[in-house]
């Protein structure tokens, strides 16, 4: 049942192909890889009707990513909630404001269980037996989480300094977890050495081509649950860059394909400012960004040498969108807002794309009276620790009630 | 000498070779050294004006050539050098 016709370079031009194998880069000028898809048979197959009959998860558009046969893992990822976020709309002074909270989502309640779906679905395909990754810690887990239920063995190599809920919700699946001493990027580096030397498929680099497509199941959703519609403006957070691109990508084929009208829907990108190469480049109006050493509270962002960075800033730049950048005390604060408001605890990345909206609605980038749809891409226990001094601690009391009835709140 | 990992994608001109050796002092002499010995290597590393590709990091010793001189950064003779191709990894 594949749609998918070859492998393309997208930086040269003519566009190299290469068949369908575990390769993330382009022989000719090391460029990304992208699946390349028959939309003509898509279009034919593929209908609103066909998709709201199947099964709630994000194999319901299993024609729009890179597989051949029946999709093996993740059969209940994906399709997470969409919020209508009147509470916070409210305070942001924003018409319509929505939440794709991926939070929840299954089984390790972030993003990535969409991208890791794919990527073990197609490492199964290509007939490997052991994966791996790179991680900033929600990949792991998912990883961790996708290859226990896949019966996979696995190797998940993550910065030593992690959170220790990333680093628990990782071990505990019994895989093989390595902690490096040193940043995302060169625990990164590492990996692509360690590639050289196994016959492993790591998620992230020689599946990268296919893992990425995943990404881009958030966009299909958030049309769906809008009534097959695109949103007029999508906020995301940046590490490498690709989740921005291919969600806009999403939008796009779906218009292509005659399954929402044409909105010009604008994407716009979030970064922590200790983290921020993307935006950085974006703001200054630099073609390519320049590598940073992270130091941020957003551990899942903090990729100092972003692998699509560049295809961020030219889309930005393209589509004339922008992209913010905000302080550790922001996202904190934006962190508890979107609590506060909505009843939605995220993780720091999710401060940040809040944070940056924030900024965003008052410097007049993104306007207000446009329907607005905040991506959320992880879950807030399992970044905790930046919040222990931030929040208010409970009154301790004995248990008396005369105590508690002399409680100043 | 100093050793240069080859990334996987450039080992068909090494001749499989994933390490290699150079006594280049600085890393554009290194990458003519490299041509010299692997003939078709330049090609793939630069582009046709001479500067390294966009989409390959360069490493000496764990630090990214960017943070250091560039293309001018000295290479001492128990350095380890990477090539690396820049979409590996994140999302």
């Amino acid at each position: 049942m594949s749609f998918v016709t070859c492998l393309k370079c997208i930086d040269c031009s003519p566009a190299c192909e290469f068949e369908k194998q575990a390769l993330y880069v382009c022989d000719d000028c090391f460029g990304p890889l992208e699946p390349s898809y028959d939309y003509e048979r898509i279009k034919e197959e593929l209908t609103i009707d066909k998709i709201s009959k199947r099964p709630k998860n994000m194999w319901r558009y299993k024609e729009l990513l890179p597989i051949d046969n029946e999709p093996t893992v993740g059969m209940n990822t994906g399709f997470t909630p969409l919020i209508k976020a009147n509470n916070l709309a409210e305070v942001l002074g924003v018409k319509n404001l929505y939440i794709k909270n991926d939070g929840v989502n299954f089984p390790s309640l972030s993003f990535k269980d969409r991208v890791v779906a794919v990527a073990l679905s197609k490492a199964i395909e290509l007939g490997f037996d052991t994966v791996g990754c790179a991680s900033t810690g929600n990949l792991a887990n998912s990883v961790a989480a996708h290859s226990a239920s896949a019966k996979l063995n696995s190797f998940i190599f993550i910065p030593s300094n992690l959170e220790e809920a990333k680093i628990l919700g990782t071990s505990i699946y019994g895989k093989n977890v390595i902690g490096v001493n040193g940043n995302y990027d060169e625990v990164n580096r590492l990996c692509t050495e360690v590639i050289g030397s196994n016959k492993w498929g790591f998620v992230n680099i020689n599946l990268r081509t296919y893992y990425a497509e995943g990404s881009k199941t958030v966009g299909y959703e958030i049309a769906e649950q809008l009534g097959w519609k695109a949103p007029k403006n999508i906020v995301v957070c940046m590490a490498s860059g690709s989740l921005l691109t291919k969600i806009y990508k999403s939008i796009n084929e779906l218009v292509d394909l005659g399954l929402v009208e044409d909105n010009q829907t604008k994407i716009y990108g979030a970064q922590a400012s200790g983290c921020s190469p993307i935006s950085t480049a974006v703001k200054n109006g630099w073609e390519t960004f320049k590598p940073v050493k992270p130091d941020t509270i957003a551990k899942s962002l903090a990729i100092g040498n972003p692998a699509d960075g560049l295809n961020a800033i030219n889309l930005l730049n393209d589509i004339n969108s922008y992209s913010e950048d905000v302080s550790d005390d922001e996202i904190v604060s934006a962190m508890k807002l979107l609590a506060e408001t909505e009843g939605i605890f995220t993780e720091t990345a999710g401060g940040v794309t809040l944070g940056c909206t924030i900024k965003m609605l008052e410097n007049g980038k993104i306007n207000k009276d446009e329907d607005l749809v905040l991506v959320i891409t992880g879950n807030g226990l399992k970044t905790q620790d930046p919040l222990v001094n931030n929040i208010k601690k409970p009154f301790i009391i004995n248990p008396k009630l005369d105590e508690f009835n002399k409680i100043k709140y | 000498m100093a050793i240069v990992r080859i990334p996987t994608p450039l080992r068909r001109l090494t001749k499989e070779q994933d390490e290699v050796n150079s006594g280049a002092s600085n890393v554009n002499d290194l990458i003519q050294d490299l041509e010299d010995q692997f003939p078709g290597i330049k090609d793939k590393i630069c582009e046709d004006d001479g500067s390294i590709r966009k989409f390959i990091n360069i490493y000496i010793n764990d630090e990214d050539i960017r943070f250091l001189e560039g293309p001018e950064t000295n290479i001492k003779e128990d350095d380890t050098i990477s090539i690396i191709p820049a979409i590996a990894g994140g999302i």
